[in-house]
């Protein structure tokens, strides 16, 4: 199953990644084979089969809706790539 | 035992000789450092190493000890974490330059549960980027070497802990497997590893890669010593909503039970087709034989959709990471990229610099799978080919009580072979992946060497939460075959 380079660039802009023009021609090859490979599930036939999303079926455990306060609080702000007092600092978000 | 140097002594061995005053902490954590000094440059197994912190743990635990306080079972031995647990105030990286320089701010509950045992953390193993990859080659670190031929990979994702094992770098090591990311490592290192049941563990703090496959467990070189470090990290915890609160049984009493009646049924898919090694196929006939002598029955059975389990895999473990990994966004962590002008950009920049090949084809997999048009036909099927594949188990263990299989297809390849094809790369978890797709548990065992000297182990499954019926198999394996467990490496 051949995927296109236009398709590699639409999924690349979902998963934000940029790619150069190189990557992009190797991952719609790999992309392609692997793809290939893995449409072998179509000949199983799965209509009346339900999908599993968990191994183990535990039920949903529910708990009480309470903040409990992080101790630490510099020592989380402290990885900031970039900050400004307590703030995690980013480029412009409106773009032109 | 007298002849039996420091470094080589097992993990249950170190910790009661520690207890029984004949060692201090401080002593046997300086041998372990100095041995780490001596081959770590060759071997690559850590990516971190702690020795003023490692020295300062191990002085506290023998200054406790003489007050006549011990914190646990592990008081002053030192065991090593792969480098996906978080650990407080210790740089965590996940083998990625996007988490190269993260401190994290909690411990993982693996952590807490290592260190409350009384373990001294001599560091942090290597691995594949974010555990995707079979061979460590994929660390943004520079890949471990197998301690076995250095010119060979040791097994991945959790390689760095499989070989910092064999060579006698720590007494043992908690690593994570996904899909096959501790069994496979430690079968072409030859030591003990254990998948536990999903839920077994707790994942809290354990960098995610596939929510739904994820799981830790210990590395070791003797059976005894994965049960013992099992038992010490199993349990329920809160703050993983799919951890099962059910009680831990006491896995070390398993080691010993004998294996008679115990049925082991050999899935006939498994021994199949042409990828499996003849030399792989005769040790694991041995591990059978070592069984069969000590009073166990064999049964032919069939796990009909055997061969649709990578495909699904690739399907799965992608999705969930790509939705994972969409938190590395240069925002509040870890690398981010100069000079973008605006937000987007700067994500989308920081990403592609901050990830890997592997890891950004994994993510770009998952994002096609489940993106508009694609996600019935791709993940959505996926997930019912998993019904499937858990229903063959479910049917498998009424008739067996352990299934028996070779870990991986051959023993360990050269560094390079397989970078360059995704796909040939995958096909060494093809008999590891069925179970992370079960939930199922599993354990590898030593069960022989090739030719040229490299170990071979062999896959033991079971039901869930029935990790006792593979220790007590395990062992018998192991007490039959006793094979040199750490790797003839001198400095």
């Amino acid at each position: 199953m051949a995927i296109t380079r236009e398709e590699v660039l639409h999924v690349a802009r979902l998963a934000r990644l940029s790619v150069t023009e190189a990557e992009a021609e190797r991952l719609r090859e790999q992309l392609s084979a692997i793809l290939d490979y893995v449409k072998q599930l179509d000949r199983l036939d799965t209509r009346d089969v339900v999908p599993t999303s968990h191994a183990i079926e535990t039920g949903t455990p529910f708990r009480d809706d309470l903040v409990e306060p992080f101790g630490d609080r510099e020592a989380i702000l402290a990885n900031a790539p970039d900050r400004q007092n307590d703030c995690f600092r980013v480029p412009r978000i409106i773009e032109d | 035992m007298a002849n039996v140097p420091v470094h080589e002594w097992t993990l249950l061995e170190a910790a009661r000789r520690v207890r029984e005053k004949e060692i201090s902490s401080r002593e046997l954590t300086g041998v372990l450092l100095a041995r780490i000094e001596a081959l770590d440059s060759k071997v690559h197994a850590y990516i971190t190493v702690l020795p003023e912190a490692a020295a300062a743990q191990a002085a506290a635990c023998d200054e406790e000890q003489a007050k006549g306080a011990l914190r646990g079972p592990f008081h002053g031995v030192p065991i090593g974490l792969k480098d996906i647990f978080c650990t407080r105030g210790v740089r965590t990286t996940c083998g990625s330059r996007i988490l190269h320089d993260f401190i994290p701010p909690y411990d993982a509950r693996v952590t807490e549960k290592v260190l409350a045992a009384g373990a001294v953390l001599p560091g942090k193993h290597n691995m594949d980027e974010f555990a995707m990859g079979s061979s460590t080659e994929t660390s943004f670190f520079g890949p471990t070497r197998n301690p076995w031929d250095l010119s060979r990979i040791p097994g991945g994702s959790s390689g760095g802990t499989a070989a910092a094992v064999a060579a006698a770098m720590c007494f043992a090591g908690v690593g994570t497997d996904t899909g096959g990311s501790i069994r496979q490592p430690a079968s072409l290192c030859g030591v003990v590893g254990v998948k536990p049941t999903y839920g077994r563990v707790s994942r809290y703090g354990m960098v995610a890669f596939a929510s739904s496959l994820d799981q830790g467990g210990p590395i070791a070189r003797t059976v005894a010593d994965a049960a013992a470090l099992l038992g010490v990290i199993a349990g329920y915890d809160r703050r993983d909503s799919t951890c099962v609160d059910i009680p831990v049984p006491d896995y070390l009493a398993a080691v010993e039970r004998p294996v008679k009646g115990l049925r082991v049924g050999l899935p006939k898919e498994y021994y199949e087709g042409d990828g499996l090694s003849p030399e792989v196929r005769a040790a694991v006939e041995n591990a059978l034989k070592a069984l069969t002598d000590q009073g166990a029955t064999v049964v032919e059975v069939s796990l009909p959709h055997t061969s649709f389990a990578l495909s699904t895999y690739y399907l799965i473990a992608p999705a969930e990471a790509s939705s994972n990994l969409a938190r590395y966004d240069g925002v509040r962590y870890g690398y981010r990229a100069e000079g973008a002008s605006g937000l987007i950009e700067m994500m989308s920049r920081t990403r592609a610099e901050g990830f890997g090949d592997e890891v950004k084809r994994r993510i770009m997999i998952g994002t096609y799978a489940l993106s508009a048009g694609y996600y019935d036909a791709f993940y959505g099927k996926a997930q019912k080919v998993r019904t499937l594949i858990r229903a063959d188990f479910t049917k498998v263990f009424e008739a067996a009580d352990v299934l028996l299989t070779p870990t991986a297809p051959t023993p360990a390849f050269r560094l390079g072979e397989k970078t360059g094809d995704p796909l040939a790369m995958y096909l060494s978890d093809i008999y590891t992946i069925p179970c992370n797709l079960a939930g199922i548990p599993g354990i590898s065992v030593p069960c022989g060497f090739s030719a040229e000297g490299l170990p071979i182990g062999a896959q033991l499954l079971s039901k869930s939460f029935r990790e006792e019926t593979l220790f007590t198999a395990a062992g018998a394996v192991e007490r039959a075959l006793p094979l040199r467990r750490v790797a003839p490496l001198e400095g």
